[in-house]
């Protein structure tokens, strides 16, 4: 069963700097680091100590309130240095790796002739839950609820990001079984967006609801998704998960090895000659930094796309959901009447002396500078041109801003993430920050209402 | 680097002291900041709201230069020293540089005022409330002028601004968080406090209000005085539409405005939404004018027959309406803030500026009270649009339950 959705508002930012199509792998990395606030509201409790040793798959901790979430090791290693910040939070694990990796032996599974609890069990226990995510509020999913429909998006749109047709290419082994295995733990479906032009490999798998999805950004985000396939109610809860990590679960479940090994695409203006790396989730990002070179001195490196991604710096590490690495210019430089002068070397959706809306198919190359200061809200309409859920932008940012939990939930807070509002975040001329107020809001939301 | 260095280090010096707001407002009107983006999205677009308020300014520009020659135009006019002019809109005898000169020597200093007292009551509250300095005034200093009879005592305007300023914004917050628009709020406060000098034939040419009752007195009735009255239109419809009548100083060109509006849209600043359904508001209005009267249901004796009986579109290019809805209507934070409301919000702007018009003969012009009206009414619009939105998420709630 296929359908095809075509999203009429949104924006799509080309940039420079995009990934060549092709795959080198990254030099082995000295040391791994997995950052728990990767993991949105996980308090970690450390399983393993300083200087203990590691196999690929060993729990390092697991979180505090829902001690059956556990988080494994992507490599075999040492665990050096647990390093701490304000209050004792815990900021970064520092794995030295081994030269070759050891694997923790899962055993082979038999997805056909196991349950969806004993595959619940398993996906917990192998570390792989964290890769599942829940709307509402855009968590770490609770295993205790049951969700009404999976949502994967295999369609990249997000500016420079990790083409899916691309890095899933021959990993379709791999994916059936990851999807198999997840359609136990629904009543519902899984429901698998691909881009309607290209090849992808989902087109070959069952078990799966496939949806054509064609338009701009924010097409490929899975939450417009769901607002076009089934949007998230009061009282229900959808699961979402990324192709990338569909495959290290398939892959777990086929050869009972935690393999975190990701296709990533280095991209951006700054990076000399941007391309496809195979690496491993918390890597180093130099490993694959030198091998690309970078243009600049002091770009803003960004694990992530650029709209949704996190700052990190050259000497960093790969998030654990990210399968981009992007690097830009950063702007910390003055311009001069810059509000005045017409403008054609950045985007913009109005007319104002812009001239973007001449050159629809231009590659920019923009920096890190808000071009303006943060004001209140003041102009109306541009949210709305590239926001394409059946969600008043404006309005339930103001909601969230003042704490007002009735009109956030009538609003449809339980439909948001932060990453739906980047876009309304990219053209905001007030420069207001979107999905932080997104987020702050959604956890108001389960911290007063659960 | 030389001026961008030092500015820069003075900022660093001025950074948490009371003199930040101040110095912003002039750093950041020389220089956009070197600020990059601390969460969220890493790129953002190249509009920001400087730029998007001095985009109503520029379109503001072309009217401001036509009321300089008009107020000159009409003075002279009315002195008898100059024909009226009869050739189209590039008549000579308007564009001459005796018109300009002396129009420029009374607008000017309105101009002046209107931009130094409303930006010094910015930077005060600025200081004090420890925020930056917003760009909402930019543009409403600009209308102020535009807005108010050429004649206006100067003590006056200044009153008004504090008023306007004061009362109609900062109290609320600043830009983006105020109810009425702040230039209306100025005009609205000149309107109820001095009614005599904002009405009458007395006000809106220049010099008239000196030269009462002596040899050389002068006046210059406003199309809408006079219909209100119940004299036959004096003036011509291509006057009308190119602006060469008595008015307040920018509202009498249609044409720039219409040229103006279509700028706002075409740059995206503005809601065309709005300005559509104003237009159609003021329509759909003088046709049911028009119909009462052609149907004889009012006699043509009656207060109202002048104003009712006039050709219903012939209401856009009489009195403040058209510059009311390209310039005012359309200030977003007063305005509704949803696209649906924004239709109900200009027709009904549109509609009861033509219906206050007819039926308040003291004070012809409908489009002030009609939009300050709209302004109060606007988040009520929203409130029940949002409505919608709400019942339709309910109600797929409830058709899953059951």
């Amino acid at each position: 069963m296929s359908k095809d959705i075509k999203i009429k508002k949104g924006l799509n930012i080309r940039l420079k700097g995009e990934a060549s199509k092709t795959l080198s792998k990254a030099q082995r990395s000295k040391t791994f680091v997995i950052r728990p606030s990767d993991f949105h509201l996980i308090t970690p409790k450390m399983v393993v100590k300083e200087g203990e040793k590691l196999q690929a798959g060993d729990i390092i901790f697991h979180s505090k309130a829902k001690e059956e979430i556990k988080f494994v090791s992507p490599v075999s290693g040492t665990l050096v240095t647990i390093e701490r910040g304000a209050k004792r939070v815990i900021k970064e694990l520092v794995i030295e790796a081994d030269p070759q990796d050891s694997f923790k032996d899962f055993g082979i599974s038999d997805t056909d002739s196991m349950n969806s609890d004993e595959i619940k069990k398993f996906l917990l226990d192998s570390g792989c839950w964290p890769f599942i995510k829940q709307r509402p509020y855009d968590i770490i999913a609770n295993p205790d609820v049951k969700p009404k429909a999976i949502f994967v998006s295999a369609y990249t749109t997000a500016p420079l990001a990790a083409d899916y047709d691309f890095i899933l290419s021959e990993k379709e082994a791999e994916l059936q079984v990851a999807v198999s295995a997840l359609k136990k733990l629904t009543d519902g479906e899984v429901h698998v967006s691909i881009g309607k032009n290209g090849t992808n490999a989902f087109t070959t798998i069952n078990d799966i609801s496939l949806h054509y999805i064609s338009g701009s950004h924010p097409a490929g985000n899975v939450g417009t998704q769901i607002g076009k396939i089934d949007p998230v109610n009061k009282g229900e809860t959808v699961w979402t998960i990324t192709p990338q990590d569909l495959i290290i679960i398939g892959e777990l479940l086929l050869t009972g090895k935690f393999n975190a090994e990701r296709i990533i695409a280095l991209a951006g203006s700054s990076v000399k000659s941007p391309k496809y790396y195979i690496t491993k989730i918390g890597a180093e990002v130099s490993t694959f930094l030198n091998e690309s070179e970078l243009i600049e001195k002091n770009p803003r490196i960004i694990s992530g796309d650029v709209l949704t991604g996190t700052k990190i710096n050259s000497k960093s590490h790969l998030g654990f959901y990210d399968n981009t690495v992007t690097a830009i210019p950063e702007g910390n430089h003055y311009e001069y009447f810059g509000w005045l002068t017409p403008v054609f070397s950045k985007k913009s959706i109005t007319r104002a002396l812009t001239f973007s809306w001449l050159f629809p198919n231009k590659e920019y190359d923009l920096d890190t500078n808000t071009n303006g200061e943060h004001r209140a809200f003041v102009v109306t309409g541009n949210y709305e041109e590239v926001f394409p859920l059946d969600i008043y932008p404006m309005q339930i940012l103001k909601a969230c801003m003042v704490g007002d939990l009735d009109g956030m939930e009538q609003l449809g807070m339980y439909e948001v993430a932060p990453e739906d509002f980047s876009l309304t975040e990219f053209v905001c001329i007030s420069k207001q920050p979107h999905q932080e107020i997104i987020r702050k809001g959604l956890d108001l939301m389960i911290k007063e209402i659960g | 680097m030389g001026l961008k260095h030092k500015l820069h280090t003075l900022k660093r010096k001025f950074r948490g002291t009371k003199m930040a707001p101040a110095f912003g407002a002039f750093h950041t009107f020389m220089f956009t900041p070197d600020d990059t983006t601390k969460s969220g999205s890493h790129i953002r677009v190249a509009d920001d709201l400087k730029r998007t308020m001095n985009m109503v300014v520029l379109a503001m520009v072309p009217v401001l230069l036509f009321g300089m020659f008009n107020t000159g135009y009409q003075h002279f006019l009315a002195l008898g020293e100059i024909e009226a002019a009869s050739n189209g809109f590039f008549s000579a005898t308007f564009w001459s540089w005796n018109n300009f000169s002396i129009g420029a020597i009374a607008i000017l200093p309105l101009v002046l005022i209107s931009y130094g007292v409303g930006l010094g009551v910015e930077f005060i509250f600025a200081t004090i409330k420890d925020h930056e300095v917003e760009e909402g005034y930019l543009v409403t200093g600009m209308l102020v002028p535009l807005i108010v009879p050429v004649d206006i005592p100067i003590w006056m305007l200044i009153v008004a601004v504090i008023f306007g300023v004061v009362i109609g914004k900062e109290v609320f917050g600043g830009t983006g968080m105020n109810i009425l628009n702040p230039a209306l709020t100025i005009r609205a406060f000149l309107f109820f406090a001095y009614p005599t000098w904002m009405s009458g034939d007395k006000v809106w040419v220049l010099d008239a209000v000196k030269n009462e009752g002596g040899p050389d007195a002068i006046s210059g009735e406003t199309v809408l005085g006079s219909l209100a009255q119940g004299n036959d239109l004096a003036y011509s419809v291509s006057d009308m539409f190119f602006g060469f009548m008595p008015g307040s100083v920018g509202e009498t060109s249609t044409v720039l405005i219409l040229l103006a509006g279509l700028f706002l849209i075409f740059t995206k600043i503005a809601s065309w939404r709005i300005m559509v359904s104003s237009v159609i508001g003021a329509l759909v209005m003088g046709l049911i004018f028009n119909w009462v009267t052609d149907s004889g249901i009012i006699a043509s004796s009656s207060n109202f027959y002048g104003l009712m009986s006039t050709t219903f579109w012939h209401h856009l290019l009489m009195g403040g309406l058209a510059f009311g809805i390209v310039y005012m209507a359309t200030d977003p934070v007063t305005a509704t803030q949803t696209t649906r409301g924004k239709w109900y919000y200009g027709f009904f702007i549109g509609f009861l500026s033509v219906m206050i018009r007819v039926f308040n003969p003291a004070y012809p012009e409908g489009v002030m009270l009609a939009i300050l009206l709209m302004n109060v009414f606007a988040p009520t619009i929203d409130h029940y649009v949002l409505q919608g939105n709400i019942k339709r998420r309910m109600k797929r709630l409830k058709v899953k339950t059951t």
